[in-house]
């Protein structure tokens, strides 16, 4: 049998747990009573108010605005009226602004129609992306403007569509595949029409057969100029970087973004927020979010209105295990544990997770380094983290700079695989922290 | 929620089953093979030679970790220890040799380096290195395996295929015979059974030697857990299958020493080029244990791929050099301490390649072009 393609360097392969919540069909989240929408979910500046306290919305109409280039709008998920403005947390540590909604539950929603946009320039595309807030959805909420963006004097040999979704227990995005493949494809099709690239890749890794089967058919059906790609099993390879490895064979250099080798990279989710604000004049007020984890008592993929408190989504699921030792906002490998579920689901937000306690470590002990060389074979970036860690420790940032600290994306292959349990990612970020300094 | 524990801390969330007690223990396992196979064919002197090793290792290793009180536990690591100095180990040597070994082993090599993970030696190796340099006498009687014993050989001790030859070479000028010829010539004993199987590969016009067989399958005068190469590659086998080790440095090691030990192992002998015996010699003495479980050692090995490789040839090549050339007759142990030292250095400047590296020059070469 051949092999299927996937990046060279590095990589692990955790127990994929998809299996808790791949084949429940994606539920609809009933609007709460209150949503509490953040005015920073997307990298960059947060976004200025529009609204103040006692002001009605509508859904879909903005309510904070883009603060510079790095920013993104947002828009009300709801018909409701604004009852606070209160300062949060959220569970990535960043605190911000953010809009009490007190939902009109006689009223929440409103239709949106269909326009065609065949006939539109890629530019006034483009402006609709922009104008409607999309972001990037895989977690690091990118705003999407910026990539598809392409400056003057270079060009796009190809645009890649990530269908991998490497992080355990998440199936929103091969739900999505499933369920949405025309509406996914067609966003596909208007962010070629912005880029205009000579090819098109959709990477899925093969533990989602079915959704690379249903791309196929409907491509093959609608002749689109579409290539899918399946690919072997490994993560961090929902990595931009790792992705372009294992789809064009191109390493980006450090410090260097996708359009340098010539790719511009977008989530599926991504391509279908894209199809529904340009098709339907949609901003990103909901998305689908994995409810899952061995400690979550139901497992499900719901269409959850940004906003939506954390605690409702969880009684949306049956409630947690009393063995539940940790939530998780995101991935296992790369998201955010957090305690308060009174916090919003953002639009970066992909999963909520509930692990189980582990039964064996009352104490945590995490022996001495004992130079295996495991977090060195498994680094996707060629780092040595065994040798960054103990410079942090040391508190030889620089030095540490030296070795490409900056290459780190805190993909926790190292830490992950670590005998001794050392808290590698952390020192990585502290480091980062103090080494910027 | 607010009533139930949870726990807050970095990415990520969920982490490989594999720990360091885990990874102690399945070497553990892994050489459980060989070393019963050495208690078989030495008897149940050598049992005893094993277990005062451990008891004195663990003891050892409990009574500092109780003085120190840093609140780190046994986790397997002195066991292995102990079990490897066991294997180490003749098994008619005076009881008092173990404990030594177990003592320095622990004491001296781990402890006063700063613990697990810090010593730049493997102590098990560091421990056998010293009592064969302080009781070289006592380590040189090996008993005669049960297997030859019972092929007819009548005495109770014999020296090691590889002091055998060492003898013999140094005695005569101009031997003109391979490793092979020089046991033959000084009349040194194998089994029926290696010679049914030498006779059965000869019929298939293959030329291997009764003493390859039975140094191979561990019919051989040697330290206890050394003998049979063939349990300790099952055990190999299960230590890469867990990948726990990796093939670079046991494949870099042998195959450096192969290359060595035939290009230029005939000329002691008085042969010319490519004569050495080099399989023989692979599988007589402590090689096959050094370079699948001692040089495969963690913490004093280095940590890139290509640091093991280089590390890994380097051993083979200094096994190679004191073995032909050393006084010594077993050098494998010693070779690997030698190129200990230079661990910290190949760490330091043998570095992964970064990811986006090629990228970069080939780009350059683009502009230029
Ligand atoms: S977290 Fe950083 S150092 Fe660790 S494996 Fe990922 S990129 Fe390498
Ligand atoms: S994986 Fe952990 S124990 Fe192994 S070298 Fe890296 S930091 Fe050290």
């Amino acid at each position: 049998m051949h092999r299927l393609p996937t990046f060279r360097k590095g990589g692990i392969h955790p127990g994929d747990k998809k299996e808790l919540s791949q084949s429940q069909p994606v539920e609809r989240l009933p609007f709460p009573d209150e949503l509490i929408v953040p005015l920073s979910q997307h990298l960059g500046a947060p976004a200025n108010p529009l609204k103040e306290k006692g002001d009605a919305v509508g859904m879909g109409e903005m309510i904070g605005e883009a603060s510079s280039f790095i920013s993104a709008n947002i828009h009300s998920p709801v018909n409701g009226t604004i009852t606070e403005i209160r300062q949060i947390t959220l569970m990535n540590s960043v605190s911000c602004k953010a809009f009490v909604i007190k939902v009109d539950t006689e009223n929440p929603a409103v239709e949106f129609t269909a326009h065609p946009w065949k006939d539109k320039s890629g530019e006034q595309l483009l402006g609709k992306v922009k104008e409607l807030g999309i972001v990037g959805t895989g977690g690091a909420t990118f705003p999407t403007h910026v990539k598809l963006s392409v400056p003057k004097g270079k060009s796009v040999e190809s645009l890649v569509i990530n269908g991998v979704e490497c992080e355990p227990y998440l199936t929103s995005d091969h739900r999505l595949m499933l369920e949405q493949t025309e509406q996914v494809l067609e966003g596909i099709m208007i962010a070629a029409h912005i880029t205009e690239p000579k090819n098109i890749i959709v990477g899925v890794e093969n533990n989602k057969k079915d959704a690379i089967e249903r791309l196929r058919s409907v491509i093959s059906e609608k002749k689109l100029p579409i290539e899918v790609v399946a690919l072997q099993v490994k993560y961090p390879q929902g990595d931009e970087k790792q992705l372009l490895k294992a789809t064009i064979n191109r390493e980006i250099p450090s410090g260097k973004l996708p359009l340098d080798v010539g790719a511009v990279v977008l989530n599926v989710g991504t391509a279908f927020a894209v199809y529904e604000a340009v098709v339907y004049n949609k901003p990103i007020i909901d998305r689908i979010v994995t409810v899952s984890g061995e400690a979550m008592k139901e497992k499900k993929n719901v269409r959850t209105p940004i906003g939506t408190k954390i605690a409702d989504l969880i009684a949306f699921s049956g409630g947690l295990n009393d063995n539940v030792g940790k939530m998780v906002a995101g991935g296992p490998m790369m998201g955010f544990a957090f305690y308060d579920d009174q916090i919003p689901v953002i639009k970066g937000t992909s999963g909520i997770l509930a692990l189980e306690r582990k039964k064996e470590k009352k104490v945590k002990i995490s022996t001495p380094c004992i130079s295996c060389g495991k977090c060195v074979a498994v680094c996707p970036m060629g780092l040595q983290p065994t040798r960054l860690f103990r410079l942090i420790e040391n508190r030889q940032y620089e030095q540490a700079m030296k070795l490409n600290l900056m290459d780190c994306k805190e993909c926790g292959c190292c830490a992950y695989s670590c005998p001794s349990e050392l808290p590698l990612v952390h020192g990585m970020k502290l480091g980062k922290k103090m080494g910027r300094k | 929620m607010e009533n139930r524990k949870l726990t807050v801390s970095s990415s990520p969330h969920i982490h490989t089953r594999m720990s360091t007690s885990s990874i102690m223990w399945s070497v553990t396992v892994a050489l459980l093979p060989a070393a019963l196979w050495g208690v078989y064919v030495f008897g149940l002197r050598a049992l005893l030679v094993i277990a005062v090793s451990i008891v004195s290792s663990v003891a050892i290793e409990y009574g500092l970790l109780k003085i120190s009180k840093d609140g780190s536990v046994l986790d397997g690591s002195a066991f292995l220890t102990g079990l490897l100095i066991g294997m180490n180990l003749p098994a008619d040597v005076a009881i008092v040799v173990p404990i030594l070994a177990s003592a320095f082993a622990i004491f001296v090599v781990k402890w006063t380096f700063g613990g697990l993970g810090s010593n730049w030696m493997n102590p098990a190796l560091a421990g056998r290195v010293f009592v064969f340099f302080s009781f070289t006498g006592l380590m040189n009687t090996y008993r005669m395996p049960r297997t030859l014993v019972s092929a007819g050989v009548d005495a109770s001790s014999s020296a090691t295929i590889l002091t055998q030859i060492k003898m013999t070479v140094s005695e005569q000028t101009a031997l003109l015979a391979s490793s092979t010829g020089v046991l033959e010539s000084s009349g040194y004993p194998y089994t029926g059974f290696a010679h049914n199987v030498s006779q059965f590969f000869s019929s298939m016009s293959l030329n291997v030697s009764e003493y390859t067989i039975d140094a191979f399958f561990g019919n051989i005068a040697g330290c206890i857990g050394e003998v049979s190469a063939f349990f300790l590659i099952l055990g190999g086998i299960y230590l890469l299958y867990k990948k726990i080790i990796t093939w670079h440095i046991p494949v870099s090691m042998i195959g450096s020493f192969a290359l060595f030990a035939w290009v230029f192992g005939g000329l002691r002998n008085g042969l010319g080029l490519f004569q050495g015996d080099f399989v023989l010699q692979i599988f007589s003495g402590g090689f096959i244990l050094a370079s699948l479980f001692m040089a495969t050692d963690m913490v004093t090995s280095p940590v890139t791929r290509k640091g093991m490789i280089l590390y890994g040839i380097l051993i083979g090549f200094f096994t190679f050099l004191l073995r032909y050339f050393g006084s010594l007759p077993e050098s494998s142990s010693l070779a690997i301490l030698l190129v200990n030292i230079f661990v910290p250095t190949i760490d330091r400047y043998i570095m992964p390649k970064r990811f986006g590296e090629v990228e970069k020059k080939s780009n350059k070469k683009e502009v230029k072009a």
